[in-house]
């Protein structure tokens, strides 16, 4: 607790700094794309959200598996903490996904296997949410909900395959691909920075959850020994 | 020459739209995201403390919905 404390401006500085370098280098230091032009711009906030939408996934049902398997309090509080955050980078990942796919593809949307599964992976998000919170008992709705996390990842190796497996619009892998990375380094960086960027923001901001979690808490034990004391 | 490079910028190659767009929503989103939740944070902070003050004033008699 009083690690996470003293951890916390300094991740908010190192995501604020990476963000910004990395919004530098996409709008200004990167070269527009042969064929795209400068919508390809959009793919350095979109590719980095849709990382972040499955490591966020992934980490929620780590510490779903971790909450349910050895009953740790603070596991199943990390997946809470997580899941609006994973939420909002699946959302934006289907944004601008949307924003940029309409100059590209012609459409807002196709019902690609690649779209689809992460819009499934948006609504499993939402379902966890609710179904955490459906329950007076935090504990049960911890239960409930990390069991629905649990078989709802059968969907992350969907989503990542998707391409590859089905026809899809969505183009397939181009950075964590057999043979290594097919985007020029010019493109790559801003990449990589924003991407950077992005999990530092998860970590700062899981972090404000998760100590407003152990504080809810705390509060609710107070009340408990004020009723019952 | 300035304002002509700025709105050349701007114009991001007839994509503006979409291109501005997607860091405008991205911006917003993560800065709500973080807003709330430090909000949230410091809410949840302070009426710990003041439970605790009532705690130790009032000797544990029961307390109101703060």
């Amino acid at each position: 607790m009083r690690l996470s404390r003293a951890l916390t401006p300094w991740l908010g500085a190192a995501s604020a700094t990476l963000i910004a370098v990395g919004v530098y280098l996409a709008l200004f230091a990167s070269p527009p794309d042969y064929q795209q032009g400068d919508s390809v711009r959009i793919m350095y906030v979109h590719v980095p959200a849709a990382w972040m939408a499955l490591f966020c996934y992934a980490v929620l049902a780590g510490a779903s598996a971790v909450g349910l398997i050895w009953k740790h309090p603070v596991a199943d509080l990390t997946a809470k903490a997580t899941a609006p955050i994973g939420a909002s980078f699946t959302f934006l990942a289907l944004l601008t996904g949307s924003l940029w796919g309409k100059p590209m593809w012609g459409t807002w949307w196709v019902w690609d296997a690649r779209l689809t599964s992460v819009l499934i992976l948006f609504f499993l998000y939402l379902g966890y949410m609710a179904l955490q919170s459906a329950f007076d008992d935090p504990n049960r709705g911890a239960k409930a909900a990390a069991i629905m996390a649990l078989v709802g990842f059968v969907n992350v190796p969907i989503i990542k395959f998707s391409v590859d497996w089905w026809y899809t619009l969505h183009q397939p892998a181009s950075v964590f691909r057999a043979g290594g990375p097919s985007i020029d380094a010019s493109m790559l960086w801003p990449l990589a920075v924003m991407a950077a960027g992005f999990t530092m923001y998860y970590f700062y901001v899981v972090t404000l959850r998760l100590r407003a979690e152990i504080v809810a808490g705390k509060i609710r034990a107070l009340r408990l020994r004020q009723v019952h004391g | 020459m300035e304002s002509e490079s700025l709105s050349l910028f701007l114009a991001m190659g007839g994509y503006a739209v979409y291109v501005w767009s997607a860091f405008a929503a991205t911006a917003i989103v993560l800065i709500v995201l973080l807003v709330a939740s430090a909000r949230a944070l410091r809410n949840r902070e302070a009426a710990l403390s003041r439970l605790r003050a009532e705690l130790r004033d009032g000797g544990g008699e029961p307390a109101g919905e703060a």
